[in-house]
């Protein structure tokens, strides 16, 4: 019999659980895991929750005035070197 | 041949042209990477100011190293890397900023810590205006570790590999995974304090 993952070992494995790179043994046994343990469920749900928002951000874009000192500083390093 | 690969293709050729001195190009790699450069930057020092110079720095660097690129990585993640150590140094020499210690050792994820254990609702953020949720998601990210703050930003908010995020923080692969997996658990505690369920206060699961 395999021995039963304890929550350590559930969280240990939590991030490749969430990234989907775990391969399908292991995986099985992290969801028959967070069936029984309520917690677990719990913090694998807060977890994949906070990545999802945190990947939602908008991007903001950069101010046009700050695009053009990155340009005009560009350019006077690039005809210093010249 | 799919986009992705035609746009690569491409800028090996902007990254040829550009080191032969040809500053068109390079101002075409500069315009395809500033927003992503920025917005890291901004994310690691937590500073519109900083994030500004680490801008303009990286930019510099990549034009005057433009030699050493090899091309066996990508380029993004050749820029992503010079932008990544520039944005630790200036933290590094904020002198205020006293939770700056880039060369603690950390151990291997043993004992990730788990206080909060509260559901959310499905989607909580709709509970917050975007300015609110903006606050929350930066003055969480700030509480993180410099090398916590910056391996949660290349994978999950600017969605490199973890090899190539392992590439960009001359890390392993194990210390960007046992990183990540803490940046993500203290994150979701953080974030527990305002997303949790209402009503879920009284309500022990252990």
């Amino acid at each position: 019999m395999t021995p039963l993952l304890t929550c350590k070992d559930f969280l240990r494995e939590l991030s490749d659980y969430l990234d989907e790179s775990l391969d399908a043994e292991i995986r099985a046994k992290l969801e028959k895991h967070i069936t029984e343990c309520p917690n677990c469920w719990v913090i694998a749900d807060t977890t994949r929750k906070t990545i999802k928002i945190y990947k939602g951000m908008e991007p903001y874009p950069i101010p046009s005035d700050m695009q053009d000192r990155l340009m005009a500083a560009l350019e006077k390093k690039i005809s210093a070197k010249k | 041949m799919t986009v992705s690969s035609q746009a690569s293709v491409e800028e090996i050729t902007l990254v040829t042209q550009a080191r032969e001195g040809d500053t068109r190009a390079f101002g075409e790699l500069v315009r395809r990477y500033e927003n992503k450069i920025f917005r890291l930057a901004q994310h690691i020092t937590q500073n519109r100011e900083d994030a500004e110079d680490v801008l303009q720095e990286t930019f510099m660097k990549a034009y005057e190293h433009l030699d050493q690129f090899k091309g066996d990585s990508k380029f993004y993640t050749w820029i992503v890397r010079i932008a990544v150590n520039q944005a630790l140094m200036k933290l590094r020499r904020r002198k205020t900023d006293k939770s700056v210690s880039l060369d603690e050792t950390i151990d291997t994820g043993e004992d990730t810590i788990v206080r909060e254990i509260a559901a959310w609702d499905e989607n909580p953020e709709q509970q917050f205006s975007r300015e609110e949720l903006g606050e929350v998601l930066d003055s969480a990210i700030q509480g993180l570790e410099p090398l916590y703050r910056s391996v949660f930003v290349l994978r999950d908010i600017e969605e490199m590999s973890t090899e190539e995020t392992a590439e960009a923080l001359n890390l392993s692969v194990p210390a960007v995974k046992s990183r990540l997996l803490r940046a993500r658990l203290q994150l979701r505690e953080k974030l527990t304090r305002y997303f949790k369920r209402k009503g879920d206060d009284a309500f022990a699961y252990l």
